[in-house]
């Protein structure tokens, strides 16, 4: 029975029950669980971030906006000639950066390794100074207002605030088509279950236990002579080519992409995400990311106005009084109830137990 | 010659309102090792207080005494954001003492509620105040034209830094802030409530973001969203100046505005923006914990 329970059992019962879904689900509802999912990739990233090394980095939806951004100009290639912006603005050529955009696998690859080579350098030249915690956290909120600012104002390659959109196809087939936004869907599905075991094997390895190390003590684990910069680097850079992975998958569902999407605030969401969900676990932002996104839409179209209000109280209860988020309540109950079937002091034991990563 | 001077002029008025916003910031961070992301929308709510002080004035206030309406409504957003400030300590900031990065969040959390309480009082529309007779018009020095309103800015920013380093170097109050933030446990020890000084400290910090919202009205319209654009400058100076001495926000403060000015004034607004975080990170290199820090031998 106990086999039953284990969590392993019910990470790969969700995945077949998400699978299943497009069976299940009217096409509207399919798409809004789809980009749910692909939040739910781009939490999983903050979460090795943030609950596992400890470095919390409010500049995540830069990454997420590139890899978007990327798919967006791939899309709009597709249908042929320039884009409309830039007719409006003058521009008759195809500037090169678009340019190569036009190729998928350029694109794709971009989307991924722009973002981790861009955290890469960031993190390089902070991290290497010892330059964590909230001053990091604090550069990374410029960083998305320098790059907000510098995307609405070059309007004429970027289309502005108003972003991108219109597209019609994707590899020669209809975007509208329930069928080609059901293989969507399943591609976003198996991204996250892939994203989901690499960061169970990450996480799990010597190296995710150095990351554990680095949050609890940094200077300690510098001391047993881990260069911690360098793993903090890795991991940074690592959750950015995941976020830029979840951004294209993203605006394959939405069908536009936007500076505001990719603002401060919803970065900060971002994170609110794998806070309810539980940091120092795996399921957790996974979790979150669907509830508070499902939460939103059937809130925010219900009561615009106490949404706001409702997701700030949110914010300040889970923060202050539940750090776990919904994943520690759970392995509260669970370790109350093992303390109830075999005795007080097995208390411990089953918090020890609980506390394995996934 | 005399663009440059003014560009000088412009980017230490920037400066001073960013000095006015991160002198909180920087009290606060360094006094209780807490980032109050709640920071930009107490300023939102001096602007307010501002604006609400105006609309009494013109419903129930003599016309002739229409002027008066700016300067009672600096002590009042000094005071009201203060009591919002101690407030929010007392049912939030107080539960995350050493937990910098969650106290980041949970403000950031409490910030929307006050936005979103402004925004069901007064509209999401922006509001525009008008400025005072006494501020409209400029100052004429060797050819340039100083508006009266940047020059008041400048003025009051100084009176309130004079009066908080006065505070925090010349008074017994100031002595015990001074003594937490060397060493909470030694101050504890010796007798000094660690909870009244980070309560009015913290206040006080609020009460100076409710200034800064005053001011701000005479730049432009106010809404429920213009903390935002302050808060993160202001953050940068703290992180460029440092924590635990006055000199260095100040420095940072000055340093950040005038640099801003002047790149915005050679490319753009936001190639600017792109120079400034560039010349901050490469400053970093140099000084990872800022131009000031305190000295400690403590280590975690």
């Amino acid at each position: 029975m106990s086999y039953l329970y284990s969590k392993k059992t019910l990470v790969i019962l969700g995945f077949v029950i998400l699978l299943i879904m497009p069976f299940v689900l009217a096409p509207f509802n399919l798409n809004l669980l789809g980009r749910f999912l692909a939040y739910a990739i781009l939490a999983l990233g903050i979460g090795v971030l943030w609950g596992y090394a400890g470095i919390l980095s409010l500049g995540h939806g830069i990454f997420f906006g590139f890899g978007a951004y990327a798919m967006a100009m791939y899309l709009t290639l597709q249908s042929g000639g320039i884009p409309d912006f830039m007719g409006w603005n003058g521009i008759t050529e195809l500037p090169w950066f678009w340019a190569i955009f036009s190729n998928p696998i350029v694109a794709i690859v971009l989307a991924i390794a722009v973002p981790m080579l861009f955290a890469g350098i960031l993190g390089f030249f902070t991290f290497r100074n010892r330059i964590t915690g909230v001053y990091f956290t604090i550069l990374t909120q410029a960083l998305v207002i320098v790059v907000t600012t510098l995307i609405i104002s070059q309007q004429q390659y970027t289309g502005g605030t108003n972003g991108i959109t219109g597209f019609d196809t994707i590899f020669g087939y209809s975007l509208n088509s329930v069928a080609t936004q059901q293989m969507i869907y399943w591609t976003t599905v198996v991204f996250l279950g892939l994203v989901f075991l690499i960061c169970y094997k990450l996480v799990n390895s010597r190296f995710g236990k150095v990351l554990i190390a680095i949050r609890d003590g940094e200077n300690r684990t510098r001391f047993l002579g881990y260069n911690t910069s360098i793993y903090q680097v890795i991991v940074y850079s690592f959750s950015a080519g995941v976020a830029g992975l979840a951004g294209m998958l993203f605006v394959l569902q939405v069908g536009i992409i936007t500076p505001s999407m990719m603002g401060i605030v919803p970065s900060i969401e971002m994170v609110l995400w794998v806070a309810i969900g539980g940091r120092g676990t795996l399921i957790g932002p996974v979790i979150g990311a669907l509830l508070t996104n499902g939460a939103s839409t059937w809130f925010s179209q219900t009561y615009p106005d106490a949404w706001l209000f409702f997701i700030g109280l949110v914010f300040v209860l889970v923060v202050v009084f539940m750090p776990k988020g919904i994943m520690g309540i759970i392995s509260t109950i669970q370790a109350r109830r093992r303390a109830k079937k075999y005795g007080k002091g097995r208390k411990e034991e089953a918090k020890l137990y609980n506390s394995s990563s996934i | 010659m005399s663009s440059v001077a003014m560009q000088i002029f412009n980017g230490i008025s920037l400066g001073s309102v960013l000095l006015l916003v991160a002198m909180g910031l920087a009290i606060t961070f360094g006094l209780m090792r807490v980032i109050n992301m709640a920071h930009g929308d107490l300023i939102m709510i001096g602007a307010y207080v501002t604006y609400l002080m105006q609309v009494i004035f013109v419903q129930y206030i003599p016309e002739q005494f229409f002027d008066w309406y700016f300067i009672l409504a600096i002590p009042a957003a000094f005071i009201i954001v203060a009591g919002i400030g101690m407030l929010l300590e007392f049912t939030v900031i107080r539960h995350l003492y050493g937990r910098p990065l969650d106290s980041l969040l949970a403000t950031f959390g409490a910030g929307l509620i006050l936005q979103q309480l402004i925004r069901t009082i007064f509209g999401a529309p922006n509001v525009g105040v008008q400025s005072p007779s006494f501020l409209q018009g400029s100052l004429e020095i060797f050819g340039l034209y100083l508006p009266f309103s940047r020059l008041f800015m400048i003025g009051l920013v100084i009176v309130c830094l004079g009066g908080l380093f006065i505070y925090l170097y010349r008074t017994r109050q100031g002595r015990r802030v001074r003594a937490v933030m060397q060493n909470r446990e030694m101050a504890t020890c010796v007798g000094i409530s660690s909870r009244k000084v980070d309560s009015l400290t913290f206040a006080m910090g609020a009460g100076f973001a409710g200034v800064a919202g005053c001011t701000l009205t005479l730049i432009g319209p106010i809404g429920p969203t213009i903390g935002l654009n302050y808060i993160v400058d202001a953050f940068m100076v703290v992180v460029v100046g440092g924590v635990g001495a006055l000199t260095g926000t100040v420095i940072g403060a000055l340093g950040i505005g005038v640099f801003n000015t002047f790149f915005e004034y050679w490319t753009n607004a936001s190639m600017g923006k792109v120079l400034i975080f560039a010349l901050i990170i490469a400053f970093l290199q140099w000084r990872p914990s800022g131009l000031f820090s305190m000295k400690t031998r403590s280590l975690d």
